[in-house]
């Protein structure tokens, strides 16, 4: 049963056409990864999905029911996690009460409910050590993970991550697929825009790539790969 | 507090429960001001008061919700005119009109969000500002508050707050410092409920913070319902103690909005300590250089221009920083049951 779906949606800054008649499907339980050149519109998708952005005509389905109408923090409540491309910590608070406003808002629950899945999910991302620092004084890489735990903090049935794995080391991209991996097994759909390839391989079972706000190729991630058009957009590589 | 199986969360830390005694001789000094003041060290003290809790309220609006409001005015005008309206017009008791002040300031806040919530940053403020020279004007046109004259309070209402002088006095200062305390507390209490963690998360960043869930749009709108109504409360209050208004001293920017706004940049911004220390500041400047006339201001204002380049985070951020000081504990830490840190 699909999870989420966009029916035709459109949007435009101005004469600008950054997504033009976008159709896709997230399956229940299902990692899709979402690849295309920087300005392909892979970032306006997600905010598309998540109400960041309403579309200038379109549908957005999440569960069966019609989302495009709802704010932000609504889709948030249902289920829908993300973390930014650009890390958004609330800088003036520590590590721990970041991940409280994703656990306190995302799900409902009182706030003293909330500390013991929090202390959980700092461990489990890395994180417990900075609980009590304060999110400004983060490195990069720490800002990342912590995009990533306050977006579990809220409990989502979907996550959306945008390009996560970039400016990390080897080492510290392979914990983060296996990291990933773990929230899929606990039964989160993924949708994953990632520069690196190999890490995204290794975790999606499907491939959407994006060039100029039209979707492109849908398919099995490898086929997808290969194919000739993917070869030209994203490698540049001649088909000749 | 509250446990978890391995960890525990606490707000209070040694420094927070030295400050409370701190806090509570400051309280306790100026609630006893009738036993070893005058009637002017009163008077003082009711006006530190109430610029302690304006200072308290525009903290809230522009530390925590990034509502940088330059029109606050607005609300000490019409609660100073609800005094007037319901305690004339209407016949209700002057001290039940405070109160019901604080609600009709809140009234007028709905519809006035409406409009300047559609604006942001510096449009934002100057949209609060347009609005309370709207306000102003209006009250100008009315002939039966007087007009752009004025009027005053009648003398039966006057004595209907108490027999004597000193009674009416007593009164307005009880009022004065409960009010302060109260603003005080409020804010305390809302930063440490679940709104307050939305709040802080909305002043650091509301992308962030609407996609984790919190509405960003209704916090704010309940926030500065509340920053208005308390506001409206306090003009009641100055109008009481005055017993005469008038639209450009009752809708005045300097005095509602451009002293609040110095107080709580040079004490700290987005701090409960902040507005205190910022309006034990600003009192002494003003005791010091009230002869100055023009050079008063002009002072006030090199004030804090320094104190924006040199500190942005205001005396009180530097002194915390430098001493590890927090006297109103807001932040949720995270400990090992045997209470180490994780």
């Amino acid at each position: 049963m699909p999870q989420i779906e966009l029916h035709n949606a459109r949007k435009s800054f101005g004469s600008l056409v950054v997504t033009d008649d976008f159709s896709m499907h997230l399956d229940e339980g299902e990692a899709l990864g979402v690849i295309g050149p920087n300005g392909a519109g892979k970032t306006t998708l997600f905010n598309l999905i998540t109400g960041g952005l309403a579309p200038d005509s379109g549908r957005i389905v999440f569960d069966g029911a019609d989302i495009t109408a709802l704010p932000a923090h609504e889709r948030c409540r249902r289920g829908i996690g993300r973390s930014y491309q650009i890390p958004h910590p609330f800088i003036g608070m520590t590590v721990f009460e970041n991940l409280l406003v994703g656990a306190a808002f995302g799900t409902g629950k009182p706030e003293s409910q909330c500390y013991g899945p929090c202390a959980e999910i700092l461990e489990k991302t890395g994180l417990i050590g900075k609980a009590n620092t304060l999110a400004g004084s983060l490195s990069l890489l720490e800002r990342k993970r912590l995009e990533l735990a306050r977006a579990l903090a809220s409990d989502p049935k979907v996550l959306l991550l945008d390009e996560i794995a970039g400016g990390l080391t080897e080492e510290e991209c392979l914990a983060l697929v296996d990291t990933i991996r773990d929230i899929r097994a606990g039964g989160v759909s993924i949708v994953w825009i990632e520069h690196i390839v190999h890490a995204l391989l290794s975790v999606v079972d499907r491939l959407i790539v994006i060039n100029f706000g039209v979707k492109i190729d849908d398919g099995d991630p490898h086929t997808v790969m290969n194919s000739t058009q993917v070869q030209e957009i994203y490698m540049g590589i001649s088909a000749e | 507090m509250a446990e978890t199986a391995q960890y525990r969360v606490a707000t209070a830390t040694r420094t927070s429960r030295a400050g409370l005694f701190v806090l509570l001789a400051g309280v306790v000094f100026l609630a006893t001001t009738p036993l070893w003041g005058g009637r002017a060290e009163m008077r003082l003290v009711v006006e530190f008061c109430y610029f302690l809790a304006l200072a308290q309220m525009w903290n809230l609006l522009a530390g925590y919700a990034g509502l940088v409001s330059v029109g606050q005015q607005a609300f000490v005008g019409l609660g100073g005119y609800a005094l007037f309206v319901f305690s004339i017009w209407l016949g209700v008791h002057p001290l039940l009109a405070l109160p019901l002040a604080a609600v009709a300031a809140a009234l007028f806040a709905i519809p006035t969000a409406l409009i300047v919530f559609r604006l942001r940053g510096a449009y934002f403020a100057i949209g609060t500002w347009v609005t309370a020279e709207v306000y102003r004007l209006s009250f100008a046109q009315v002939s039966d508050l007087g007009g752009g004259s004025g009027m005053s309070l009648p003398i039966g209402v006057i004595k209907a707050v108490a027999g004597s002088r000193s009674e009416r006095e007593l009164v307005v200062f009880a009022i004065g410092v409960a009010v302060a305390v109260a603003s005080t507390g409020i804010v305390y209490w809302l930063l440490r409920s679940r709104y307050g963690l939305g709040l802080t998360a909305i002043r650091d960043s509301e992308a962030a913070s609407e996609s984790l869930g919190v509405n960003n749009f209704r916090t704010k709108l309940y926030v500065y319902v509340l920053a208005a109504s308390i506001t409206g409360f306090i003009g009641a209050l100055i109008y009481l103690q005055k017993f005469r208004i008038a639209p450009d001293a009752a809708f005045s920017l300097i005095d509602w909005t451009a002293y609040v706004i110095f107080i709580v940049v040079i004490g700290g911004i987005g701090r409960i300590e902040g507005p205190i220390v910022g309006t034990i500041v600003f009192f002494i400047l003003r005791e010091f250089l009230a002869d100055l006339g023009s050079w008063y201001l002009m002072i006030l204002g090199l004030v804090a221009v320094v104190v924006m380049l040199r500190a942005p985070q205001g005396i009180w951020g530097l002194l915390a920083a430098r001493f590890d000081l927090h006297f109103f504990p807001v932040q949720r830490r995270l400990y090992r049951r045997d209470g180490s840190p994780p």
